[in-house]
Order: C-alpha cells, then structure tokens, then sequence
C-alpha cells in the first residue's frame, strides 16, 4: 500500500511539473527578456567588448528578436555556450534561442531535435598558413601539423578532406580560438584551420597579418543560422521571420536611416508596406504586432547593416560579401516574400 | 742572574683574538650552509645560477613593462621592438578581471564591501584569542554579504535571518522531549517563516533596496571568491553529517553515506561542473530555470562536502575510544554526545585538515572557465584573449591571475601552519 | 506492586519508534530510504518527461557508429572511420598513459624536493621552499596553461632546424639524434633485425642475475656478516654480458634517427608536444605536494632513530636508505596514493593544451558531434570511478603489506 502511496506522489509531481511548459513565445514575453545563446567571445559574431557590452553579427539577430517581440533590443540576456553545451542549454530551455555561428547539419536537424530558422552567414571551412612555408594548395598539407578549434564541425571536415585526398596530417585539437591562435603563431601547428571568417577575423588581429595566407581552398559547406527547439513552431516563425525582414529590408532598399520615413505613411511598393506593417497583417499572424519588422530592423540596421557593422570591409575583420550577398547580387542571400 | 731565571710573565690577559676568517660572520655561514662538501657546493653554484638565470631572463621583462597603453598594437609600438611586458593589459581591463564584465561599475564597492567584511567575519573563526563578540558579525555575514552582492530588498535576507532565530527558538524548545523532534520542528517552523517572508519581501520589494543583480552578472576575481566562500560554508554542515553518517552504526545510513562520498572523490571535478552544464538540466523539472551559477555551487558543494567529511572523519577517528566511552557513561545520547563532547574536539583537531581543502578548492573554482563561466582565468581565456586589442598578451595576464591566487592560498596555508603549530600538544 | 509498574512486553506503541533507542534507528534509516526512494523517483521521472518534450532518448547506440574525427596520439590503431567506442579506448589510454607517466615523475620530483628541502644547504633548501609553495598555491588549470606556454615559446619549432639560402639553422640536434621541439621531444628509435633476440634474451637474463647477486650479497651479509660491494657489480652484470652478445651477433640493433622530413620530423621516438607539456605539468605541480608529504614523513622519524643509526657505524647515506626511509615510507605512502589520485583526476585538464585523453575524446568531441551528453557523461564518470578505485584498491593493498606489523 506504502507503495502505491508513493508512486501516485511522484506521479503527481510528474504531472505538475509538466504542466508547468508552455510556449516559448509566451515564456519569453512574461519573462521580458530573451535568453539567447551566444559563443563566449569571437570577434565579429559575438564577443563583449570593453564595456561589456555583447557586439557582433550574430548578437545583431538576437537583438533584432527581441525588438521584434518584446520591442526593446536591449532586453536580451546573452548566455554565453561552449560547443558542448550548447545543445543542452537549447534542448532544456535554458536559451530561447541559439545564434552560435552553429552549422546546419541534418543531423543537428533531424536527430538532435532542432530546427533551423534559416541562415545568416553562408561559411566554408578553409585554410591559413604562414607565407614562409611556401605552400599555394592544401593538397600540399602532406605531414602537416593542422590546429583545430574543437566542438564544431571542423574536425569532421578535416578527417574528411584528408582521407578523400589520401594524405597524413597531425591534429592538434584547441578549445578556444585565442589558445588555437597562440599555438599557431608559435608555430606548433603549419596550419590553422576553422570557418574561413574565423581565419579573416584571427588574421586581422595578427602583429603582421601580411606574413599569412588563407588557401584558396574550401572544404566544407557551412551554412550558420540560428535554431530553435523541434516542436515549438510558432516561436520557430517568429525567428525566422525575424531574420527574414532583416534580409527583405536590405533588398527592399529599407534602411534604420530612412526607415521612420517609410513606415510613416504607406509607400508606393506594396512589399515594403507589408514588410513594416502599414500594409496588411503579418505580424498579427505571426502572433505580434504591426510593427515588429519595424522594430526588428531598427535594432540594429537591416542585413546589410548588421554585417557591414560588424564584420564587413571597413571592420578590423574585413570580410567581403562574397556568398553572403543579396541574390540580386550574385550572392546567395534570398528570402521568401512577404505576403 | 734573576734576570735570566725569571722569564717572561705576562701581567694582563691578552685580549681575545678574533676567530679565524674562515670561522666567522658570513664566511662561516656560507661555508657550513653553502659549501660544507664537494656536492653542496655543486648544489649551490647550480642553485644560484638557476635563480641568475630566472631573474635576468624575468627582470628586465617585468621593469621595462608597458602600464598605459589602449591596445596591444599600441604597446608594441611604445616598445619599438624590445622585449618587456604590457601590463597595459591589466591597467586597462583590471575592472573586468575582477568584478567580470557585467557586473554595473557604480555597484563596484558592494563586493569591495562585502569582501572586507568577509574578512573580519572569518576572522573570529580563525584566530581564538579575538573577542568572542565578533561571533556575531560572523552569524551575521552570510545575509549582509548576499544583500551587498546579489542586492534586491533587504527583507529577503532579513527573513532568511528571522526563520534561521526561529528555528533555533523551536529547535531548543523541543529539543527536550527529543533531538530529533527539535529538528523537524525547527525546520518546519523555518519553512514556515520563510514562505511568509517571501510574501512580506515581495510585498516590501523597495525597503532598503539595492539595485539587483543576476548571478549570471558575477565574473572575474570575484566570482571565485563568491564560489570558494559559498561552497566551502555550506559544504562543512554538510561534510559534518556525512562523516557522523559514515561513522554510523546503522548500516543503511552508512552505505548511502560512503557511496556518496567514495562517488564524488572518484571523479574529477571537471566532470562534476560538466553535469551541472549539460546534464543537470534534464533531471530538473520542465521550464525551471536554475540558473548556472546555482548549479555550478551546488555540485561544487557536493564536491567539497565529500572532501571535508574525509577530513572531519579522520578527526573522530583520531579521538581516544575513552571520549566515546565518557559520554555514553554520563547517561548523554547519541546526540548530546556528539554536540558535547566528540564534535568540539573532533573538528578543533580537523580544521588544519579543513583548511586544506578549502585552499584546494578555491584553486579548483578556475575550472568553472572550461564550462563556459567568466571567472578570472575564462575571463582572460574568453573575452580578454579574444578582443581585438589584447589577443596575444598571455604572459602578463596569467602572471597576475597566478599572483592573485598565490598571494591568497599563501596566506591561508600559512595560516594552517601556525594553527597546526598551535595545535601541536606533542612537545618534540 | 512492582509488577503494576513494568510494561507489557509485548505492547508496542508507536511512540517507541522515535524514542526507544531500539528502534530509532530503524525509524532513521527508514525515513533515510524512503527519502533516498522519492529523491531518485523524482529525478528520474523529470528525465523521462523532459527527453519525452525534447524527442530524445537514452541509448548508447552512437558508441558503435564511425568516429568520423582524427585523434593525433593514439596507442592502438584508430581512424576517422573507426567506431566512437575505439576513439573513447584510444582516449582511456592516452589518460593512463598521461597518469602513468606523470605519477612517475612526480615522485620524483617529490622526493627530490622533498629531500632537498631539509639540507642543510642554505639557498638549496630555500629554492625547494619557493618551489613547493608557488606551485602548491595556484590552480593546476593556470600551471597547465602557462607551461604549455612556455614549451611552445621557448623550444624551437621544426622549421628552426631548417637551413635557408645558406645560412647555418637556428636550431639543432643534440648529437644529431635528439630534437627538442615546440612539437615534440624526438628520439631514436632502435630497431631490431634478426638476430636481436638473442641481445634482449641476454640482456633479460643479466637483470634476473642483477637480482640474484643482491640477494646474494644481502645473503652474506645477515649470515657472514660479509659486506660485498653492491653498485658497480650490478652494473657489470646488467650491460657487460648484454654489449659482448650485442657485438658478438654483430650488431642486430640498429637505430633509427629522427629526421626533419616536410613539415615535421620523421622518424624515431615523438613524445607530443601537448603530452609532453600536460606531463610535466601534471607532475611538477603533484611534485610539490608530495615533496611536502615527504619532508613530513622524513620528519616524522625522531631524531634518535638517525643518532642511534649513527651510534652504530652506518654510513650517512645508509642511515637514509636502511633506517629513516623504510620507517618514513610508512608515513608517505598514504597520501601520496591520494596525490597520484588527485594526478589521474587532474589530467581531465588535458584539454586545455589539446592533448586527447578520454575527457577531450569521449568527453569532447563525440559528445558535441552525438549530442549525447547523458551517455556520454555517465560513462565518463564510471571510468574515472572504476580507475579511482581500482588505485585504491591496489594501494591499500600495498599498504597493508607494509604496515608495522603489530604482534
């Protein structure tokens, strides 16, 4: 009897705690700040500055979700994860979101139980060598001792591009990227080898970025976005979309300068006005008001903005468009309409 | 003829020659403690070379060091090739190294504060011969040291202090029926206090309020003080149970007590602080949120509390058999003999021991930088390190987070010694 | 009368399971388990429903898919294409391996320190103070770090061995067979050819004859109080049979020496540069507290145990060996077990300086490429478990055995 006494109390403490879950969305919303999962520190993506304050690309998104939901870019709570805890802290509901430079895999997709809501940066893993060793090709990397920055897909891609090309190398895995750059300068390691922004990015900060080279090749796809939990759809679209406007503004031609004007009255693109809510009800749909892609693009300037801001060419990172321009552009930057 | 046959007298005492060279002053101590044999002498010259060849290579390094300067590139420029250091770094960031990045700069002396008043609330602990009074500022400290660092309403602290009277008013009017009746009773009326606290803290958010702060705020310096101080002060009521459970004679007790233990010193912290990451969130109820810091201290607690209870067990062990054997003839129960007669002396002879541990785990609080927490050293291995400015100082950064931990682990273990000193009865 | 007053025997009330002492335990340890059984229920079910919200489950089916990652240092054969289970086997003996070596050391580095520190030469003594205190009182994690650092910065790098457009190398080889290297430590391998066998059989055979002779000599010593030189007949013994059989099968060992071949050097023994540096820096800093639990074995010992010794005629340095060390171990050994422990634990740091032991392997990589953290955590933890007792065990066993043995 005992025991049936104590199984129904667990149950009961089963069902009470699971009644406790909700939507992420109105979670957030009563919370008043969006927990969002960031690295602890890469230049250009996200990173404190001196005064603490979080800055980067991928903190621009976060930013703009929580313009967009809680109409205040200021009211996010940066949770920094290492590549190991980043999916625990999203699975268990610890962040809202991730905007961890994290690589669309399908099995991050399909088996970890996540869901992209799109991309952000369009990457590729590549290669950095000093000038001095005189090599034009990773395929001369033969023997080479190769630094690589853990708990990403790097390493994965490496085994791969060395094994399809049939030549030896030495891994010397890093954690961080500071101690991965380290090790490299003193020449430990031949190679360095990360997401080829990563390498502009440390090649920057170099004493004489000059005396380096970054090898033509590419050996992976890394398409980085940021993702939500499987199963919570609603705040899934709301993420998406989010990224969505940043990217439709920039094609639309809507800037954070001129966007008071345009959202002021109805302009004569329809597009623009559905964008920013003078039009039609998206943002209704969506479950937030009319003016969320407003806010959205006014936290941080549209895509363009975002990226020019912080890792574009006049940046210490100096990245070019590249992949990563509008498709009008040659680029592959591309958004759904909004209608 | 006198004249030969008296000889030579000497009418005053010479006076005393000065000994030898080679038997005085510095000559006689460098030969007896330096070169008193062939392979001491090898011993010394090697020594002192070691120690030249540490400080010509480190001098020059430390005193030609850069102390203003914006960045690193900056830095270089200043020294224009020569090799010295740029505690620029430290000059420029050393807010972020001690308080973290997050923590609000107007809000900086309430740690300062709360860390100066540490020190005089230990203080009565550590040395015997200070006035017992201070005892009180030390019961005092864990709630005026939460307010100052975490902030909020002084109520939640003051009722956290009101339930800990009450218990103890219920406790001791219970306990003379039964121990164990006090306990719970004490406990249930603490529940009690507290939860309506919780309302009259609510209620009175604003009274006496310091602007709030999350604990995810916490970083640098101070937060391995905040984690070594937590951890270790709840670990020893904890430890202390888990040794008397350990030393029980009901098995069932006994075996969940050495499990426990023998669990947690059989593993690595790391391990420990990756459950409190990545595992800890799944055994949780749905949507709690707990933050990382409350359970980053809990699995340090768990830690140290095993350490500890080790530590106080050897203590009871190393009472005589007679001490045991005294209490039960005085009539005293299990309890009354242990809070009476075996624990003061057990754990007077077990701080030496407690100490230790403490020093050890406030030198393992750094590894919280591996799971993603900017303490000191993920402060210099994340942000520090990765910023534009300062990637590449590496040297003077470690030097000054080594410094700070030697300056602080110095001065406890010292203080161990001298209490083992004090301790020593055994006159060898 | 008195009867009225005595209790029924068999009367039982219910008060008694809290104050009869008889049965308080068993009411203790009853709250104990029932607590115990709620606690873990409750545990349990919170894991149930929240894999059940995520879509996850337990299972350690990932152990047996392709690894699909590289590990530099592995001691049984391994490739990307080989199972998450090998790539954790490959981490389990790196962590040994680390363990071993570094438990080595440090008892070296101890002993040596802890001697010293009681010369009686002034700055000598004084030195190993520094150096027990200093590493004693910063975190292993920042020694780990910073001696990683100083390998890298202050060896040279392959490429300094290099000569370019005529100029002599910056750096070079030690006898032209030893590199010193940010990356490594390279030796000479030897390498056996046909005919070897016979040089390592004798070899093998003058160490059994190495421990004959001293027994023998201990023999004649406790029996005809004979004291036969013991140090350079044990050397005669150990190599003079072993070079004669060497050049006698005409060489049969040969050895191979590093070479700078590419990138890197090619050849020979390689101890990693991040093995190399975690060893060193796991040992230098166990080193200062087991130097410290050897000067306190060593004081331990009353100074009358020495005078007695030396009333007697033995020789300093045997006074050391035969009287003060066998009694001082007695006191060393036990924490030193826990610092070999506390070395072993310490080494899960390794991923700090990007050496693969079962934490950056089983622990690292596959956990952020499965995602599964439960597993892979718990797995983790049982064999660090299993390793921490089994050192224990075997220890204590030790201990035992040279335990004062008490009539």
């Amino acid at each position: 009897m005992k025991k049936s006494v104590i199984l129904g109390a667990l149950t009961v403490a089963g069902l009470a705690a699971s009644a406790a879950v909700a939507g992420t969305m109105d979670d957030v919303k009563a919370r008043g700040k969006l927990n969002c999962g960031v690295t602890t520190g890469l230049v250009g993506f996200a990173a404190p500055d001196a005064n603490g304050e979080w800055q980067g690309f991928d903190v621009g998104v976060c930013r703009a979700v929580a313009a967009a939901v809680l109409g205040d870019p200021k009211a996010v709570e940066f949770v920094p994860t290492t590549g190991k805890t980043r999916f625990t802290a999203l699975a268990s509901g610890e962040i809202d979101m991730l905007a961890r430079n994290t690589t669309w895999t399908f099995s991050r997709d399909v088996d970890l139980k996540f869901e992209f809501t799109g991309i952000n940066y369009y990457d590729g893993q590549g290669f950095m060598v000093p000038k001095d060793l005189g090599v034009g090709s990773a395929k001369d990397l033969d023997g080479a001792t190769v630094c690589i920055q853990t708990g990403t897909t790097t390493e994965l891609n490496l085994a791969d591009f060395f094994r399809s090309n049939n030549i030896s190398y030495e891994p010397v895995p890093i954690e961080t990227n500071a101690e991965a750059q380290q090790q490299y300068l003193a020449g430990a390691c031949d190679v360095y080898t990360t997401d080829a922004s990563g390498l502009a990015a440390t090649r920057a900060t170099f004493e004489d970025p000059s005396a380096h080279v970054v090898l033509p090749e590419i050996v992976s796809k890394e398409p980085l976005g940021p993702l939500v939990r499987h199963g919570d759809n609603d705040w899934g679209d709301v993420v998406r979309w989010s990224l969505n406007a940043l990217i439709a503004a920039e094609e639309l031609g809507v800037t954070s300068a001129n966007i008071a004007e345009l959202s002021a009255a109805p302009t004569n693109n329809p597009e623009v006005n559905r964008l920013l809510g003078t039009e039609g009800n998206l943002g209704e749909m969506l479950g937030l008001d009319a003016e969320w892609a407003k806010r959205a693009i006014m936290a941080g300037g549209n895509y363009g903005e975002l990226f020019e801001k912080n890792i574009g060419e006049n940046t210490p990172i100096g990245l070019a468009r590249g992949l990563n321009a509008q498709w009008k552009n040659g680029g592959l930057i591309y958004t759904p309409p909004f209608r | 003829m006198s004249d030969q046959s008296i000889a030579f007298v000497r009418h005053e005492t010479l006076p005393p020659s000065p000994p030898p060279a080679s038997e005085t002053g510095i000559v006689k101590w460098m030969r007896e403690n330096l070169f008193s044999s062939v392979t001491n002498s090898i011993l010394t010259l090697a020594a002192l070379y070691t120690v030249y060849s540490i400080l010509s290579g480190s001098m020059p390094w430390i005193l030609g060091g850069i102390w203003q300067a914006p960045s690193l590139q900056a830095c270089r420029e200043i020294l224009a090739g020569d090799s010295a250091g740029c505690f620029a770094v430290l000059t420029e960031r050393w807010h972020q190294l001690i308080f973290g990045f997050k923590y609000p700069q107007e809000a900086y002396w309430r740690p300062t504060l709360a860390f100066v008043l540490l020190i005089v609330a230990v203080a009565p602990v550590l040395f015997a011969n200070l006035p017992r009074r201070m005892l009180i500022l030390t019961g005092l400290y864990p709630f005026i040291g939460f307010w100052l660092i975490w902030g909020g309403t002084i109520m939640a602290p003051l009722m956290g202090l009101v339930g800990f009277i009450v218990a103890y008013i219920v406790f001791q009017r219970l306990e003379r029926s039964s121990f164990a009746m006090g306990v719970l009773g004490g406990l249930v009326a603490a529940i009690i206090v507290w939860t309506l606290g919780g309302y009259v803290s609510d209620a009175m958010s604003g009274f006496l309020a310091l602007e709030q702060i999350p604990s995810r705020d916490m970083g640098g310096f101070m937060l391995n003080i905040i984690l070594g101080t937590v951890c270790v002060s709840l670990s020893l009521p904890i430890g202390i149970l888990l040794a008397l459970g350990r030393q029980s004679n009901m098995p069932i007790i006994k075996i969940i007590c050495v499990v426990f233990i023998e669990f947690i010193r059989g593993v690595p912290l790391i391990t420990l602080l990756f459950v409190a990451n990545v595992v800890l969130a799944y055994f949780l109820p749905p949507g709690t949120t707990f933050d990382l810091i409350l359970r980053v201290i809990i699995m340090i607690t768990m830690f140290s509390s095993a350490y500890i209870a080790e530590v106080i067990r050897g203590g009871l062990a190393a009472l005589p058999r007679g001490q045991y054997e005294a209490g039960d003839s005085l009539g005293l129960d299990y309890a009354q003999s242990m809070r009476l007669i075996i624990l003061p002396q057990a754990l007077k002879i077990s701080i030496p021991g407690i100490v230790n541990v403490a020093v050890g785990l406030f030198k393992d609080t750094t590894l919280v930088s591996v799971i993603s927490m900017f303490d000191l050293v993920g402060m210099i291995r994340g942000p520090i390190l990765a910023s534009t400015e300062w990637n590449g100082v590496y040297w003077e950064l470690f030097g000054f987070a080594s410094l700070l931990f030697f300056i602080i682990c110095y001065g406890i273990s010292q203080y161990s010694q001298w209490l083992e000193r004090q301790l020593a009865t055994d006159h060898r | 009368m008195t009867s009225i007053n005595d209790p029924k025997p068999e009367s039982f009330q219910l008060s008694q399971l809290m104050n009869d002492t008889r049965y308080r335990s068993y009411t203790f340890q009853f709250i104990a388990l029932i607590v115990l059984f709620f606690l873990v229920g409750y545990l349990y079910l919170n894991l149930v429903e929240n894999l059940r919200t995520a879509g996850l489950d337990i299972s350690y089916e990932f152990l047996g898919e392709p690894a699909g990652y590289d590990i530099n240092q592995r001691l049984v054969e391994y490739n990307s294409q080989s199972s998450h289970w090998r790539a954790s086997v490959v981490g389990v003996l790196n962590t040994l391996l680390v363990a071993f070596v570094g438990c080595i050391l440090a008892t070296i580095f101890g002993v040596t320190a802890g001697v010293l520190r009681l010369s009686n030469n002034w700055i000598v003594a004084k030195l190993m103070a520094v150096y027990v205190e200093i590493f004693r009182n910063v975190p292993v994690l920042i020694w780990i770090l910073i001696i990683n650092a100083i390998f890298l910065i202050a060896l040279p790098q392959p490429k300094a061995f290099k000569s370019r457009g005529g100029n002599p190398p910056e750096a070079e080889m030690l006898w032209d067979s030893f590199a010193f290297t940010g990356r490594g430590i390279y030796a000479p391998k030897p390498v056996f050819e046909t005919g070897s066998w016979v040089v390592v059989a004798v070899f093998i055979l003058s160490i059994i004859g190495v421990f004959a002779y001293r027994r023998y000599a201990k023999f004649a010593l406790y029996n005809h109080g004979r004291d036969l030189p013991r140090g350079w007949p044990s050397i005669a013994i150990l190599f003079v049979p072993a070079i004669l059989a060497y050049f006698v099968m005409g060489s049969p060992i040969g050895l191979e020496y590093p070479q700078l071949k590419g990138f890197n050097f090619k050849g020979g023994i390689w101890a990693r540069g991040s093995f190399v540096a975690l060893t060193f820096a796991l040992a230098i800093y166990t080193g200062a507290f087991i130097a410290e639990n050897v000067r306190a074995g060593i004081l331990a010992i009353s100074k009358g145990q020495t005078e007695a010794a030396a009333a007697l005629g033995i020789r300093p340095g045997r006074i050391m060996s035969l009287v003060i060390l066998p009694q001082a171990l007695r006191v060393i050994i036990p924490p030193m077990i826990s610092n070999f422990l506390n070395l072993t634990k310490n080494s899960s740091l390794a991923i700090a300086v990007g050496y693969m032991d079962i934490t950056g392997t089983l622990g690292g990589i596959t956990l952020n490429q499965t995602g599964r953290a439960i597993e892979a955590i718990l797995l983790l933890m049982a064999f660090y478990l299993a390793i921490s007792l089994g050192i224990s065990a075997i220890m204590n066993v030790y201990n035992n055995s040279i335990k004062l043995k008490e009539r």
